[in-house]
């Protein structure tokens, strides 16, 4: 087997990942759908670095992981706030800016 | 290296199965919980992918962080905001669904037909940088701590920032200053004088003078009646609350005369 169809399965999931942001109204499933993204993203770093036998591709791995764990945190304190407000963790329901 | 072993492609081709299942259970399941259960299978297969290309440090971080810890964030959030949260059907953008659908398929068939055409250098295979290092973790290390340092560094004012922000985003500032028991026996004393049906003294705890321990059994008041105030709204609700056996009144003789009749009667009430 090819190491690129590591590539290929990325770029499936990726594509699903973003198929699954556009369709679900959830924010939790919108955004559980966008770390599937950034670990698709990141299973394509790990195979770049494998093919070109250096460790950049691991450490720019590492640091996604580290951005997506401060992004959660930020992310779920949001869609808490806006549910408390709400009563409703929709997408749709957050479409004013104020109120 | 350019081809994988047995092993590995056999990994490779089990692992992708269940990893585009997981994504497919991801998007299209309709139990939020289950839509967690699914990306933790993706999370998994994409570590055992890690570690299969030489990523041994990345594949342990991705069981412990991603598997570990966001995702018991998202069932933590998932807790506190209930799992029961239905996707509304109403579309705010007509006809998103059904455009969604080929734009994403069109995406993905640029991405994959862009490597398809790439022009692929031979793999190289990361073995002989890990064992030039002195293992994975140590040459990641290196890396990290000289060319990456700087990057490093941000990452940690990133992380503060972000914990800060959870806790200033959920912190709720009290607009009104706390009500002591006292001016709250007053309130509710006030409202009883208006002539509202309201419990003046505070609620009896479940359990008080009660025939059992269990939260579901109601106190009984001085007159030996239940308060079924004292039991939980939610097993109110359910209808769940327990039973009582009538205690005999003080003029009443009836110990012993009705000794086996109550002990039938407490065996109805624990069942």
């Amino acid at each position: 087997m090819n190491p690129a169809n590591y590539l290929y399965l990325s770029a499936i999931l990726f594509t699903l990942g973003a198929l699954g942001v556009l369709i679900r109204r959830n924010a939790i499933v919108v955004f559980m759908c966008i770390e599937l993204m950034l670990n698709a993203a990141n299973l394509a770093f790990v195979t770049f670095a494998r093919m070109r036998g250096a460790l950049d591709g691991q450490i720019i791995a590492f640091f996604t992981m580290v951005v997506a764990a401060a992004e959660v945190v930020v992310g779920l304190a949001i869609i808490i706030m806006v549910f408390r407000t709400r009563r409703s963790a929709s997408v749709d329901d957050a479409n004013l800016l104020k109120y | 290296m350019g081809n994988t072993g047995h092993g590995e492609t056999l990994l490779f081709w089990l692992g992708s199965i269940v990893s585009v299942l997981g994504a497919l259970g991801l998007i299209f399941s309709k139990k939020i919980v289950h839509a967690a259960l699914a990306l933790c299978s993706v999370m998994l297969c994409l570590a055992f992918f890690y570690m299969a290309q030489g990523a041994v440090f990345l594949g342990v971080v991705q069981v412990v962080v991603y598997t570990g810890a966001v995702m018991m964030l998202f069932l933590f959030v998932l807790m506190l905001i209930g799992i029961e949260s239905q996707d509304s059907l109403t579309e705010t953008i007509r006809g998103q669904r059904f455009l969604a659908v080929p734009l994403v398929v069109a995406f993905g068939a640029v991405l994959i037909g862009v490597y398809a055409h790439a022009n692929l250098p031979a793999f190289v295979g990361t073995d002989a940088v890990n064992a030039k290092g002195g293992g994975n973790v140590t040459a990641l290390a290196q890396l990290l701590f000289s060319r990456y340092y700087w990057a490093f560094e941000v990452s940690s004012a990133v992380l503060i920032t972000s914990a800060i922000g959870a806790m200033v985003l959920t912190h709720r500032e009290r607009t009104t200053p706390r009500k002591s028991q006292r001016e709250q026996s007053i309130e509710r004393f006030e409202r009883w004088g208006r002539g509202e049906r309201i419990q003046v003294t505070g609620l009896p705890n479940p359990g008080v003078y009660a025939q059992h321990n269990a939260v579901d059994t109601p106190a009984l008041l001085p007159d030996g009646s239940p308060a079924e105030v004292s039991v939980n709204a939610t097993l109110r609700g359910r209808d769940t609350v327990r039973g009582f056996r009538p205690l005999p009144l003080p003029g009443q003789v009836n110990g012993q005369v009705n000794g086996k009749q109550s002990a039938k009667q407490s065996n109805e009430v624990s069942q």
